[in-house]
C-alpha cells in the first residue's frame, strides 16, 4: 500500500511540474508565433528564437561571459564592502549600548534615504569609474545587513547567554558560540534582502553610466536597436539574481541545519 | 507524518526503558558506594553563607542568612514561590552580588562566577546550534570530546551524542544539561527546580540518576524544589526558607537508596516540613 501511495505521489509531483511550466512555455510559444506572423514588431520585441540565437552567439564569442563577470565582480565587491560594514556596525551596536547610541539613530535615519537618489552626486564624486557603482551597491546593501544583524543579536535568548557565563565562556567564546549563531537566522534574512538590492542597484548604475558589464551591453545594444541583446541582458540579470538566491538558500540549509525549520523531515513536510 | 511521529514515540520508548533499568541496578550500586565514599569528601566543597542579604530596590528578598553546608552534603531547599530560592542560588553561583554578607566555597570567598560551581536551570538551556556532544563540552577544555562523551555515558545518553537538541524530549534535555554540569567535575552543583517540568515517571527516573551520580562524584549539592516528597526522597538535609530567613533546618536520616514515600518516617518528615512552608 505504501508503494502505491509513493507511486501516486510521484505521479502527482510530475503533474505539478508539468502544470507549473505550462503557462511560461505557452507564453513563449505564443510570442514566437506573434513575432513570426508580424503581429509584434521585432524592432520593439525580438522573437524568442532571436534571443536564443543572440545568447548562443554572445556566449561563443565570449562577450556575454566577460560582461557578466564584470557585473558579478562589481556586485560582489559592493556587497563585501557594504555588507561587511553593515555587519560590523550591527555587531557593535548589538553587543554594546554605547555603540548603539552612537550608530543606531544615524543608521535609522540614513536608511530612509533612497540610495539611488544619490546617483548624480556619486557621478560627481567618482565619475563613471568602477568606484561609483561599487559605492552605490555598498550603500544599498549595508542597511539590510546592519538592521538584521543588530536585531538578531538583540533577540538572542538572554537565558542562553547567562548559561554560557555560568559555564565559564569568555567574551570571545560567548560571541562565537552563542551570540553569532543565535543571530545567524536573522543575519541571513538580511543577506537575502541585500542580494535583491545589490542586483537592482547594479542594473540602474550600469544602465546610467558604464563602459562594460551587462547594463552597458544592453544600453549599447539599444543604440543599435538590437532588441534581442536587450532582452538577453534582462534574462542574464534574472539568472544572476536567481543564482545568488539559490546560493543563500544553500548557505541557510547548511548553517541553520540545527533549526527545526531547516531539518530535512520538516522541509519535506512543509513543501506540499 | 503519522509514521514519523509514531516512529519517534517508539524510539523514545526504547531509550526510556534502557535508562530505566540501567541506573538502579542493585549490584552496581552496592559495589560503588563504599569506594565512592572517599571520593565524596575529596571532590565536594563546603559552602558557607554568613549574614547574607539581598534586596532588589526596596524589596528585601533575603535577610541575614547564615548557613553552613558541609562538603558532599545533598541539601534541599523548599519554600513558597517568590521566597528567594532562585535568588539564593544565583548568589552562590556568583551570578549576582549580595547586598550584604559573604559566601565562601571551600576556602575561597565568592566574588564572581566560580569555575567549580555549576548551576542547572529549570529549563535545560541547551544551545540549539550545537549537537548534544558540543553542548556537553561547551567550555571546550582540553580533551573535551572524551570527557563530554564520558559524561553523556554517565547519564545514559551516549547514543544521542550526535543529535540536535531540538529532537530531545524534556527529560533527555535535562539529562544532557546534567552531563554538561558534570564534565568539569564541579565541587558544588546547584539545581534550581530542574525536574519541575517533567512528568512523574521521568522525574523519578531523574531522582535515581541524580542520586547515583551524586554518590559517585561526591559534589556538594543544593537542590531547590517545591516538591516536599522530592526533598525527603533525595536530601541529607532539608531547609525551609520563609520571609527571607531559614524557618526550618532538619536532617533526613533515612537509609539509601530510598523509595519515594515508602515508609512512615518519610511521611512524617514531609508533614513536618509542609507545616513550616
Ligand atoms: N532581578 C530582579 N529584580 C527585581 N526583583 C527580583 C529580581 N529577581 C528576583 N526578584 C524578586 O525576588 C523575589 C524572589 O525571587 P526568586 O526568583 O528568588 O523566587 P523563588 O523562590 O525562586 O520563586 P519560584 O519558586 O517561583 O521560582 C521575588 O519577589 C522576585 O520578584
Ligand atoms: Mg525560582
Amino acid at each position: 500500500m505504501a508503494h502505491q501511495t509513493q507511486l501516486r505521489n510521484a505521479g502527482a509531483t510530475a503533474l505539478q511540474i508539468v502544470a507549473s511550466w505550462a503557462l511560461p512555455i505557452g507564453i513563449v510559444v505564443e510570442w514566437e508565433i506573434a513575432s513570426r506572423s508580424g503581429v509584434i514588431s521585432t524592432r520593439l520585441l525580438p522573437a524568442p528564437s532571436a534571443v536564443a540565437a543572440a545568447f548562443w552567439e554572445n556566449l561563443r564569442n565570449g562577450t556575454l561571459l566577460t560582461h557578466a563577470a564584470i557585473s558579478t565582480e562589481r556586485a560582489l565587491k559592493g556587497l563585501a564592502i557594504g555588507g561587511g560594514i553593515g555587519f560590523i556596525l550591527g555587531v557593535l551596536a548589538g553587543i554594546s549600548r554605547p555603540a548603539e547610541t552612537v550608530f543606531d539613530s544615524s543608521m535609522q535615519m540614513l536608511r530612509n534615504v533612497p540610495h539611488l537618489a544619490m546617483i548624480p552626486l556619486v557621478i560627481l564624486w567618482f565619475g563613471i569609474g568602477e568606484e561609483a557603482k561599487i559605492f552605490l551597491v555598498a550603500v544599498g546593501t549595508a542597511f539590510p545587513i546592519y538592521l538584521n544583524t543588530f536585531h538578531g543579536i538583540r533577540t538572542v535568548d538572554v537565558r542562553l547567554i547567562e548559561m554560557a557565563r555560568v559555564y565559564g565562556l569568555g567574551p570571545l567564546a560567548l560571541f562565537w558560540r552563542v551570540i553569532l549563531p543565535g543571530a545567524l537566522p536573522s543575519i541571513l534574512v538580511g543577506l537575502r534582502f541585500s542580494l535583491g538590492i545589490m542586483w537592482l542597484t547594479l542594473i540602474v548604475a550600469e544602465t546610467i553610466s558604464a563602459s562594460s558589464g551587462i547594463g552597458y551591453m544592453t544600453m549599447n545594444a539599444r543604440e543599435f536597436l538590437q532588441t534581442d541583446i536587450v532582452v538577453l541582458g534582462i534574462i542574464v540579470y534574472a539568472l544572476l539574481g536567481k543564482l545568488a538566491d539559490a546560493l543563500t538558500r544553500l548557505i541557510e540549509t547548511r548553517a541553520l541545519a540545527w533549526h527545526p525549520a531547516y531539518q530535512p523531515a520538516a522541509t519535506r513536510e512543509a513543501v506540499p | 507524518m503519522r509514521d514519523a511521529a509514531s516512529a519517534l514515540r517508539l524510539h523514545e520508548g526504547a531509550v526510556f526503558q534502557e535508562t530505566d533499568t540501567a541506573p538502579h541496578d542493585a549490584t552496581t550500586l552496592r559495589e560503588v558506594v563504599p569506594r565512592k565514599q572517599e571520593a565524596r569528601t575529596a571532590n565536594g566543597k563546603a559552602v558557607q553563607l554568613n549574614g547574607l542579604s539581598k534586596s532588589f530596590g526596596n524589596r528585601r528578598v533575603l535577610s541575614k542568612l547564615d548557613l553552613a553546608i558541609p562538603a558532599g552534603q545533598l541539601l534541599a531547599i523548599v519554600g513558597r514561590s517568590g521566597c528567594g530560592k532562585s535568588t539564593l542560588l544565583r548568589l552562590i553561583a556568583g551570578l549576582d552580588q549580595p547586598s550584604a554578607g559573604t559566601i565562601s566555597i571551600g576556602d575561597a570567598r565568592v566574588q564572581s562566577l566560580q569555575s567549580n560551581v555549576r548551576l542547572l536551570f529549570q529549563d535545560a538551556r541547551l544551545l540549539p546550534w550545537h549537537r548534544v556532544l558540543g553542548n556537553v563540552g561547551i567550555a571546550r577544555a582540553n580533551g573535551w570530546r572524551e570527557s563530554a562523551m564520558a559524561a553523556l555515558a554517565d547519564v545514559g545518553l551516549a547514543d544521542r551524542a550526535n543529535d540536535w537538541p531540538a529532537v530531545l524530549s524534556g527529560g533527555q534535555s535535562q539529562r544532557v544539561a546534567l552531563a554538561r554540569a558534570l564534565v568539569s567535575r564541579p565541587g558544588v552543583l546547584l539545581l534550581d527546580e530542574p525536574f519541575g517540568a517533567l512528568d512523574a515517571l521521568t522525574r523519578m527516573e531523574m531522582h535515581r540518576l541524580l542520586e547515583r551520580i551524586w554518590r559517585e562524584h561526591g559534589f556538594t549539592t543544593v537542590l531547590i524544589t517545591h516538591d516536599v516528597a522530592e526533598a525527603v526522597a533525595l536530601a541529607d538535609r532539608v531547609i525551609v526558607i520563609r520571609d527571607g530567613a531559614i524557618a526550618l533546618d532538619i536532617p533526613v536520616d533515612l537509609p539509601r537508596p530510598r523509595r519515594e514515600a515508602a515508609d512512615t518516617s518519610a511521611v512524617a518528615l514531609q508533614a513536618r516540613i509542609l507545616e513550616e512552608v
